[in-house]
């Protein structure tokens, strides 16, 4: 059967990765593409790059990082981050990404998601939910990186952009990003039940249990992490291992 | 020195094919190109395919490729990807359009009433991820390739070959499926090889030393 994937993300701004790497024997710890040939070694099934440059003159350089990685990383890669237009998408494909993620353009512009999977096929479609718990039971749409309440229901949203087109869906948690207490599983698991595409958990892992618990009580396809890959915590492989021991289905 | 054509007919990420080949064909002359002259002169023949079927087929034709690759198909080391298998076959749920017809069979889309997990659980479509190909039987493509290896998979129509014959791999999501295909020198396969690290360039490797 399918294995539940383990999807590495690195933050890149103006081509350099963003918080540092820790991993032993690291040439450079700010080069997207030799931590993503790294993870490929560890076994992680996708690579995913967020490009948070902010400066316009800069964004071109997200291209040549992902033609590099494309040149030697030979596992699926997801590219996000100031996505705005189809041109965007087209151009991140044709330097060799496999999926492009967008978030705040498809809030605004839903079109967007319609007309990019209807030039370039849904499987390279991925939306980005930013979601946060607005009362029990019940989570709204955040962009902007989580500064902005847009007020659309969560769940709702995440039906529409499957409407749209959309091949994925990546599911952020803001209330538990970067608290390392583990996913919003009721969250996961409201939005995973509620869509027929895959869905990428995301925000809040601290321990590899957490990644264990995203698949089997999130029911998340996929689960993506950063920090705890990042400074060499724990190795792809070991969360692979630790998953297979919990009955998961993993690709080892 | 060997060269092979990526069929560029505007579908799909045909860099990470070319380049893939490239990693494990040094020495071997690789072009992406929708000339149907240079296709006719390659030693070799790849075509990817990404997307919906209906526009691959439509890119083909408007491109002026169709001879060329259904010519490609008969004499020489084919290598199909994704929808570059879908179209070797007839008829296509997805867009109700017709393929090149090289191999009978149909290309149906999973179907809904099958897509749940043992625990009950939704399988989701596309099929997106890593799978395990059962090797039908033994081939030069899949030597060094473990039976049961995993692949990355994308899609959301698979392949119904109607002579069984042909089938060279199988995997199962939901139901069972045809994930690869073989007869004399074409192989053509449902995954993604240039995607699949290191079993999917053994598989590229293994195109590139073919001698169907």
């Amino acid at each position: 059967m399918l294995a539940k994937r383990i999807i590495p993300c690195l933050d890149v701004n103006a081509g350099r990765v963003v918080k540092g790497v820790n991993f032993v024997e690291l040439r450079d710890a700010g080069d997207p593409v030799e931590i993503a040939r790294r993870y490929d070694d560890q076994g992680a099934d996708e690579i995913t790059f967020l490009d948070i440059t902010a400066s316009s003159d800069d964004r071109d350089i997200i291209l040549h990082i992902v033609e590099a990685c494309a040149e030697q990383v030979f596992i699926p890669l997801t590219v996000g981050g100031g996505v705005r237009k189809v041109d965007d998408v087209r151009r991140l494909l044709n330097a060799g990404a496999d999926k492009v993620s967008m978030n705040t353009a498809a809030v605004q512009n839903p079109q967007l998601v319609a007309e990019a999977s209807n030039k370039v096929g849904s499987q390279c479609i991925v939306v980005a939910i930013d979601a946060k718990q607005t009362s029990p039971g019940k989570w709204e749409v955040f962009t902007h990186g989580g500064r902005n309440n847009t007020g659309i229901d969560a769940i709702a949203w995440a039906g529409e952009v499957e409407r749209l087109g959309a091949g994925e869906i990546l599911l952020t948690s803001m209330d538990r990003d970067g608290t390392k207490i583990g996913f919003d599983l009721q969250l996961t698991r409201a939005i995973a039940d509620a869509v027929g595409i895959p869905v990428i958990a995301s925000g809040g892992v601290g321990n590899l249990q957490h990644l264990a618990d995203g698949v089997t009580q999130g029911r998340a396809d996929a689960v993506l992490a950063a920090s705890i890959f990042h400074y060499g915590e724990f190795t792809v492989r070991q969360a692979k291992e630790y998953m297979r021991d919990q009955g998961i289905e993993v690709r080892l | 020195m060997s060269s092979v054509v990526v069929v560029d007919y505007g579908m799909g990420n045909l860099r990470s094919v070319a380049k893939a080949i490239e990693h494990v064909a040094p020495e071997a002359e690789v072009l992406v190109s929708s000339d149907a002259a240079q296709i006719a002169a390659a030693d070799r023949v790849v075509v990817p395919g990404q997307g919906a079927m209906p526009d691959c087929m439509r890119e083909l034709a408007a491109r002026g490729l169709r001879e060329a690759v259904i010519r490609a198909a008969a004499e020489k080391p084919f290598l199909g990807i994704c929808v570059g298998l879908q179209m070797l076959f007839g008829h296509a749920e997805e867009g109700n359009v017709t393929g090149l017809e090289i191999l009978p069979g149909r290309v149906p889309r999973f179907p809904d009433a099958a897509m749940r997990a043992a625990d009950g659980s939704r399988l989701k479509v596309p099929h997106m991820g890593w799978n395990r190909v059962h090797q039908a039987e033994p081939h030069p493509l899949w030597d060094g390739i473990e039976d049961d290896a995993r692949f990355y998979f994308v899609h959301s129509y698979y392949v119904e070959p109607t002579d069984p014959e042909v089938i060279a791999g199988s995997s199962n999501y939901g139901i069972p499926f045809t994930s690869a295909v073989a007869r004399d020198n074409i192989f053509a396969v449902q995954f993604h090889p240039e995607k699949s690290a290191q079993g999917g360039l053994r598989l590229l490797g293994n195109f590139m030393r073919w001698k169907p």
